[in-house]
C-alpha cells in the first residue's frame, strides 16, 4: 500500500524522474501545472476533447482522467517528448506543419500524441485507420482533413509538395509562419506561461437564469478559507461596471448587482492562492439567491405584458434592422410562383477548445492583460472603462488564442483580472472551466426567420419578403449586428428587384448570443436556400440553374441597390460547380432508384455571400512596417491569428509589396503597445483590411528604399546583414543601414499605413453601400441517409469560392474546410440549450469521423479594393455548408427541414409526416 | 489520500476500513467532478493482480473486472463474444478505451452504458467480494436502474463470468448515436443468436440499452424467434411495436422517446439480421 508517499517515480519523455504531487489529482494538471508540461492542453476535464492526451505505456489516455498516482512506475510521454519517444514523431510534426494541419494549434499536441500512437503500433496505415484513431481529438479548426492527411503523410513520405510556383509570394502554399510553436507543444495559449506567484480567480456565478440575490458576509467567509485573499463584487469595481463590444450599446455589468439576468452571470470573484482557491467548493460560499420567472425563448419575451429584461427596453426589442427596396406586394403579385416558409435555429457554441483564460498584472500605473481574444485595441477601451484609467494606461497582449470563431471578441476573462490585480498589485490568472465558458459567453443567435419568395415562370426571381427575430440573450454584445447584417444579406448573392427584410434583436433570459462566423447570416442562408429550391423545383427548373440565373453580376445592384462593379464571382462559383452537380445529382438518383433498404441518397447546392468589414462602419487597420540597423525587415502586425493565418497571410501580402523574400521579415504580432490598431479578427475583414494596409505599408517602405538608392520602381531588392542592396539591370546601389539615423521605433526607414474600406451609410430603408467588397461561394453537398433511422452522413462537399485573389490557397483550404466542418455541426447537431448541456457531452461538435473529404474550388475574381485583388473568407465557407446539406436531405426524401439542427429524431419524425418512409 | 492496493483482498480491507471512492479507469469519476478537486480518498483497482486478464474456464469466461476496452476489443475471443468486442470498440474514443474498464462500465450504471446490453445478451455474470465473501449475480440483477446497482458499499466487483454455452453463436451490436465517436448512445442493441441443426435459431438473447433506466432483454422476442430463420425478412417485420413496449425511454437532448423506441425497434432487426448472418457464416 502507498500512503501519501512523497514522491512517486515515473519516466517522462524518457527521463526517469520523481515527482512529488496528490497522487489523486489529474495527471493534466500535474503534467501543467507541477511539471511545466504545458503543451498538454486542458480542454474540458472530462474525456470529452481529447486534448490532454498522453501515452502511459505507449498507450494514448486522456491526462484528465488519469489519477497523477496511477502513472507510478510507468512511462508518459507527452507532446514535449514525442519526437524522441515515438517513433513517428518527428515526422507528424513536420507533416502537420507542411499540410497546414494545426490552425489555432490548440488540439495539436492531443492530435500528435494520439497518431503517434497509431503509426507506432500500426505497419500499414490507412484512413479509416486514422480516422478511428484520431476520434477521440477534437477539432474545431480544420474540418479533420489536412490533420489526416499529415499523419498518412508521415506514415510514408511523400517528396515534399514542390507546387508550381510562378516567383510571387502572394499565392504561394506557404505553411504557416508562426507554426514551429503549435507542433512542438511550446505555443503559449491563455493558460500558459502565468508567472509562478500569479493569483487565481474563480466567478461566484448564477445557478438560475433570472434571480435576484443578497451577498452575505464576505469577510467571513473570506477569513474561513486559508488562501483566499480577496472577494470581489461590484463595489469593487474601480471604474465603470458595464462593458460590451459596441460602445453604444454597452449594457453587460462585471458583477451583477442585486439581480442576474441569465443562467451564469457572476455576482462575485475569488481570488487567492492556487492550490486554496482550486480546491474550494463554492456552493457554500455566501449568496442567497431568490429565482424570479424568466423569459426563456423568444414566445415568453415577446408576449404581451412580458417582463422587461432590461428596463430601456421596451418590448424587450433590443434593436431593429431594416432594408427594403422597389415595391414587395407589386414584385410578388408579379411572380408566377411564389413560396413561403418558416424556419428556426437554436443557439450554437463556438466550442473552441481552449477555454477562455489569461492573467493580469499591475505595472505602475498601467495594467498588462495576457489573454485568449480576437480583438485587443476593443478590450483596452473597455479594460479601461472597467477601471477607471485612460486606455494608454493597458496593455492588452493576446496570447496564442485556441479557437474564437467570434467569441473572443467579447470580454470573457479579462475585467474579472484586471480588476483583481489592479486592486491587489499582483498577477491574478483566471481559466474558465468547460461549463463555465458554455455557459457563460456568447452563443450563436436562434433565429425565427420567415420569408416569401417570388419568381416568374422562366425562374427571375421578383421579390422577397423577409423578418427574422433573433433571441440576443440578455445582454446586447453583437445583437445589433446581427440585426443590421441579416437584412442586408437576406437576399442571398441574388439579384432580387423588389425586396424587403426586417429584423429584431430579442433580449430574453438567456446567455447573450453574440457572434459567430456569420453574424446571423448562416442563419438566413438556411431560410432563403432552402426556399431558392422549392421555388425552383416548383418551377420545374434545376435548382443549381436558377441561381445561376439569379446570381449578382458586376452589373445587378444589390438589395441595398449598392452595384459592386469587378469582383462579383458568384457566377463563376455556381459554374464551377456544375460538372460536379451532374454526376452528383445522377449519382444520388441513381443509386435510389435500385436502393432496397432505408438508404437513400441526395446532393444539394447553396449559394453565398457574405461583406467583409464592418457595416457601414469604419474599420481601419493600420500596419507598420520598419528596416531595422541589421538590415532585417520588421512587420508590425497587429491582426490576432486565431488560426486562421493572419501572421502568414499578412507577411505574405507586406513581403510582395516590398519585393523582398519572406525570410526578410521578422513579426511583431499583436501587442497593443507595439502594433498599431488592426481592428477585431471578425467579420472576414483582416485578410482584406490588414490585408491592404500591409500591402500600402510594403509599397511605402519599397518607394523609400527605392529612393534611398535613387533607384526605379522596378529595382530589386536584397535585404542582407547591416546592408541593403538594390539592383536595377546591372547596377548594383548598397546602402549600408550602420551609419543610418534611427526613428523612436529604432528603424532606419519606415512606413505606416492605414487602410479603411470605403462604404457608405445606409438610409432608412437600409440604401447604401454597407461593404467595400463581397465574398462570394457555393457549396455542393452530397449525403447519404438512413431513412429508418433520421441519421444523415454527409459523403463530400465540394465548395467553390472566389476568394478574389488567393494569398495562400493552403490556408485558404483549412479555412473553407474547418467552415464546413462547421456548417455540418450547424445542420445536423450543434443546440446548445440553457441549462442543459454544459459540456462537450451533451453539446456535440462533429468528430473527423463526421467530416467528409472537401474538394476546394477557387475563384479569383480580383476585388480592386483588396490587395492583389483578396477579400476574405473566414465566415463565407461557413454559410453555405448546412442549407447544402439541407437541400440534399429534400433532394433524398423529399423532406424540407425547418428546423435546426437536423438530428435523427426530427428528420425520423418528418420522413413518418411524409408518409411515404413510415 | 490515495491507496493503491496490489490484491483484491487488500482492496476489498481497504475499503471497509477506509470507505473511500473505488477508481480504475477514471473515465466516470473525473468527470463527475466538473471542476471540483479531486476526493479526499481514492482506493486505485488500477494494480489489483486479481482483476486483470481473460481466461478461457471450461465453462465461463472469465473477464477481470479491471479489463479496459482496449484489451477486450483486442483479445481472441470466440465469436459469440463479438458483439461484446464491438461494444468494446464503440466505447468513447481510443482514450476512453484504453482507460476504461468493464467492471467500472457496469459499476457506474448509466442507462447508456455500452458494455451492459452485450453481455445481458451472453446471459453473463459479475462476481462480487466484500468483507463477507463472495457472491455472483446474473448481470440483469446487478444493474438495477439509472446509477443503481445491487452492489453493497464494501463489496468489490471483481470479474465478469460469461458462460462458453452461447460463445458458438452469432452476435451483434448496434449503436446509434448523433455523430461518429464519443458519443452517449442514443439507443444501442445487442444480439446473440444459436443456431439449431435445422438451420434455424435455437436460442436467442436479444437487449437494448437507453431506452430504459438500466438495459434490458426482449423476452417475449426472444421466445419468438425460437424456431424461425429471419433470412429474407426487413428489419422492421422481424420486430413488433409490442416487442419494444416494456423499453421505458425518456426524452433528454439527444433524442425523443418516440424516437428512441422507433429506432430501437429498427436496430434490434437490423442486430438480428446480422448476428444471423455472423450465426451462420
Amino acid at each position: 500500500m502507498l500512503d501519501q508517499p512523497a514522491a512517486f517515480a515515473l519516466t517522462l519523455n524518457g527521463e526517469p524522474c520523481r515527482i512529488a504531487a496528490d497522487p489523486g489529482a489529474r495527471l493534466s494538471a500535474v503534467l501543467r501545472d507541477q511539471i511545466g508540461c504545458e503543451g498538454t492542453k486542458i480542454g474540458c476535464n472530462a474525456g470529452d476533447c481529447g486534448a490532454c492526451t498522453v501515452l502511459v505505456d505507449g498507450e494514448p489516455v486522456c491526462a484528465c482522467l488519469t489519477a497523477f498516482g496511477q502513472v507510478a512506475g510507468r512511462a508518459v510521454v507527452t507532446v514535449e517528448g514525442i519526437e524522441a519517444g515515438t517513433r513517428s514523431g518527428a515526422a507528424l510534426k513536420a507533416a502537420m506543419l507542411a499540410r497546414g494541419a494545426a490552425q489555432c494549434g490548440i488540439c495539436t499536441p492531443g492530435m500528435l500524441v494520439s497518431a503517434a500512437a497509431y503509426l507506432d503500433r500500426t505497419p500499414v496505415p490507412d484512413e479509416a485507420g486514422v480516422r478511428d484513431a484520431l476520434g477521440g481529438v477534437l477539432c474545431r479548426c480544420t474540418g479533420y482533413g489536412k490533420i489526416v492527411e499529415a499523419v498518412l503523410d508521415a506514415a510514408a513520405p511523400k517528396g515534399a509538395e514542390a507546387a508550381a510556383f510562378d516567383g510571387g509570394i502572394v499565392g504561394r502554399r506557404v505553411p504557416r509562419l508562426d507554426g514551429v510553436p503549435k507542433v512542438d507543444g511550446t505555443e503559449r495559449y491563455g493558460a500558459d506561461g502565468w508567472p509562478a506567484e500569479t493569483l487565481l480567480l474563480r466567478a461566484v456565478r448564477s445557478p438560475h437564469h433570472r434571480a435576484r440575490f443578497t451577498l452575505g458576509d464576505l469577510e467571513g467567509w473570506r477569513a474561513a478559507h486559508p488562501g483566499v485573499v480577496a472577494v470581489l463584487t461590484t463595489a469593487d469595481v474601480p471604474g465603470r461596471n458595464l462593458y460590451g463590444v459596441i460602445p453604444a450599446f454597452a449594457d453587460q455589468p462585471v458583477f451583477a448587482t442585486g439581480e442576474v439576468r441569465f443562467r451564469g452571470e457572476a455576482v462575485a470573484a475569488v481570488v487567492g492562492d492556487r492550490a486554496a482557491v482550486e480546491a474550494l467548493d463554492l456552493a457554500g460560499f455566501p449568496v442567497a439567491w431568490e429565482p424570479l420567472d424568466a423569459l426563456i425563448g423568444l414566445d415568453a419575451a415577446l408576449a404581451d405584458g412580458a417582463a422587461l429584461v432590461q428596463a430601456n427596453r421596451p418590448g424587450n426589442v433590443l434593436v431593429r434592422g431594416r432594408v427594403a427596396k422597389g415595391d414587395v406586394a407589386a414584385g410578388l403579385a408579379a411572380a408566377d410562383r411564389t413560396v413561403s416558409g418558416q424556419f428556426a435555429t437554436g443557439f450554437v457554441e463556438h466550442a473552441y477548445i481552449e477555454p477562455e483564460a489569461g492573467f493580469a498584472r499591475r505595472v505602475g500605473d498601467r495594467i498588462e492583460i495576457a489573454a485568449c481574444t480576437q480583438a485587443p485595441y476593443m478590450d483596452r477601451d473597455d479594460v479601461a472603462l472597467v477601471l477607471g484609467i485612460a486606455p494608454e494606461q493597458v496593455r492588452i497582449i493576446p496570447t496564442a488564442v485556441g479557437g474564437g470563431f467570434g467569441s473572443k471578441l467579447d470580454l470573457s476573462v479579462q475585467p474579472f483580472i484586471a480588476v483583481a490585480a489592479w486592486r491587489l498589485g499582483r498577477p491574478v490568472g483566471m481559466v474558465y472551466s468547460r461549463p463555465e465558458s458554455i455557459m457563460t459567453t456568447t452563443k450563436r443567435h436562434p433565429g425565427r426567420l420567415a420569408m416569401t419568395v417570388g419568381a416568374t415562370r422562366d425562374g427571375r426571381l421578383t421579390a422577397i419578403d423577409f423578418s427574422g427575430d433573433f433571441d440576443t440573450g440578455a445582454y446586447a454584445s453583437w445583437g445589433p449586428t446581427v440585426a443590421n447584417r441579416v437584412p442586408v444579406h437576406a437576399s442571398g448573392p441574388y439579384f432580387v428587384p423588389d425586396y424587403r427584410a426586417e429584423a429584431r434583436a430579442i433580449l430574453t433570459h438567456s446567455v447573450p448570443a453574440g457572434a459567430f462566423r456569420g453574424f446571423g447570416v448562416p442563419q438566413m442562408a438556411v431560410a432563403q436556400e432552402q426556399l431558392f429550391d422549392e421555388l425552383a423545383l416548383g418551377l420545374g427548373l434545376d435548382p443549381l440553374e436558377f441561381r445561376i440565373l439569379n446570381a449578382l453580376t458586376a452589373e445587378t445592384p444589390t438589395a441595398t441597390g449598392q452595384v459592386l462593379g469587378a469582383g462579383a464571382g458568384m457566377r463563376a462559383c455556381l459554374e464551377a460547380l456544375r460538372p460536379h452537380w451532374a454526376r452528383a445529382r445522377a449519382a444520388a438518383e441513381t443509386f435510389n432508384a435500385t436502393a432496397s433498404g432505408s438508404l437513400r441518397r441526395g446532393a444539394g447546392v447553396a449559394g453565398m455571400w457574405y461583406g467583409c468589414g464592418n457595416t457601414s462602419m469604419s474599420n481601419p487597420s493600420t500596419i507598420r512596417i520598419g528596416l531595422k540597423p541589421d538590415g532585417r525587415i520588421a512587420l508590425h502586425q497587429g491582426a490576432v491569428d486565431i488560426g486562421q493565418g493572419s501572421n502568414t497571410v499578412i507577411a505574405q501580402i507586406a513581403a510582395e509589396a516590398l519585393g523582398v523574400d519572406l525570410a526578410a521579415l521578422d513579426l511583431v504580432s499583436a501587442d497593443t503597445d507595439l502594433t498599431p490598431d488592426c481592428g477585431k479578427t471578425s467579420a472576414s475583414r483582416q485578410t482584406f483590411v490588414t490585408g491592404r494596409a500591409a500591402e500600402l505599408a510594403g509599397r511605402a517602405l519599397r518607394a523609400a528604399i527605392l529612393r534611398l538608392a535613387n533607384a526605379g520602381p522596378d529595382a530589386a531588392i536584397v535585404c542582407g546583414p547591416g546592408r541593403v542592396i538594390v539592383a536595377e539591370g546591372e547596377a548594383r546601389r548598397e546602402i549600408d543601414l550602420a551609419g543610418l539615423a534611427v526613428d523612436r521605433h529604432g528603424y532606419v526607414l519606415a512606413a505606416e499605413e492605414t487602410f479603411d474600406p470605403p462604404t457608405s451609410p445606409l438610409d432608412a430603408n437600409g440604401q447604401g453601400d454597407p461593404y467595400a467588397v463581397y465574398g462570394f461561394g457555393a457549396h455542393l453537398a452530397e449525403i447519404e441517409i438512413d431513412t429508418a433511422l433520421g441519421t444523415v452522413r454527409v459523403l463530400h462537399v465540394t465548395a467553390a469560392h472566389d476568394v478574389g485573389r488567393a494569398v495562400n490557397p493552403l490556408l485558404i483550404e483549412g479555412q473553407v474546410e474547418g467552415g464546413v466542418a462547421q456548417g455540418i455541426g450547424l445542420a445536423l447537431m450543434e443546440e446548445f440549450i440553457p441549462g442543459r448541456g454544459e459540456n462537450l457531452h451533451d453539446y456535440l461538435i462533429p468528430t473527423v469521423g463526421d467530416v467528409p473529404p472537401v474538394t476546394t474550388i477557387l475563384i479569383e475574381d480580383g476585388a480592386p479594393a483588396g490587395p492583389f485583388g483578396a477579400k476574405g473568407v473566414g465566415e463565407q465557407a461557413l454559410i453555405p455548408t448546412a442549407p447544402a446539406i439541407l437541400n440534399a436531405i429534400h433532394h433524398a426524401t423529399g423532406l424540407r427541414v425547418t428546423r435546426v439542427p437536423a438530428t435523427p429524431d426530427r428528420i425520423r419524425a418528418g420522413l413518418v409526416g411524409l408518409g411515404g418512409q413510415a | 489520500m490515495f491507496w493503491q492496493p496490489t490484491s483484491l483482498q487488500e482492496a476489498v480491507r481497504l475499503l471497509a476500513d477506509e470507505g473511500g471512492i473505488l477508481v480504475a479507469g477514471g473515465t466516470d469519476v473525473f468527470p463527475a467532478l466538473v471542476d471540483r478537486p479531486s476526493p479526499a480518498g481514492l482506493i486505485d483497482l488500477t494494480r489489483c493482480a486479481e482483476l486483470k486478464g481473460i481466461a478461457i474456464g471450461a465453462d465461463a469466461i472469465r473477464i477481470g473486472a479491471g479489463s479496459r476496452w482496449s484489451e477486450i476489443a483486442r483479445a481472441s475471443l470466440p465469436r459469440g463474444l463479438a458483439a461484446l468486442q464491438a461494444a468494446a470498440r464503440e466505447v468513447g474514443s481510443v482514450q476512453i478505451q484504453n482507460s476504461g474498464t468493464i467492471g467500472g462500465n457496469l459499476c457506474n450504471a448509466s442507462p447508456a452504458a455500452d458494455g451492459v446490453p452485450p453481455l445481458l445478451a451472453l446471459d453473463a455474470a459479475i462476481e462480487l467480494v466484500g468483507p463477507h465473501g463472495l457472491r455472483r449475480l446474473r448481470v440483469g440483477d446487478f444493474v438495477l436502474g439509472n446509477r443503481r446497482t445491487a452492489r453493497a458499499a464494501d463489496e468489490i466487483l471483481s470479474a465478469v463470468l460469461i458462460p462458453r454455452r452461447l460463445e458458438a453463436g452469432g452476435s451483434a451490436f448496434l449503436k446509434l448515436g448523433a455523430r461518429r465517436y464519443m458519443v452517449i448512445s442514443i439507443v444501442m442493441v445487442a444480439v446473440t443468436l444459436v443456431p439449431g441443426p435445422d438451420g434455424r435459431i435455437a436460442d436467442a438473447r436479444v437487449a437494448v440499452g437507453a431506452a430504459s433506466a438500466a438495459a434490458q432483454r426482449l423476452g417475449g422476442l426472444e421466445a419468438r424467434l425460437i424456431g424461425t430463420d429471419p433470412v429474407g425478412s426487413a428489419p422492421a417485420d422481424l420486430v413488433s411495436a409490442a416487442d419494444v413496449a416494456g423499453l421505458s425511454p425518456i426524452d433528454d437532448v439527444r433524442a425523443s422517446a418516440a424516437y428512441r423506441l422507433d429506432a430501437a425497434r429498427e436496430l434490434v432487426g437490423r442486430a438480428i439480421l446480422q448476428a444471423w448472418e455472423a450465426a451462420r457464416a
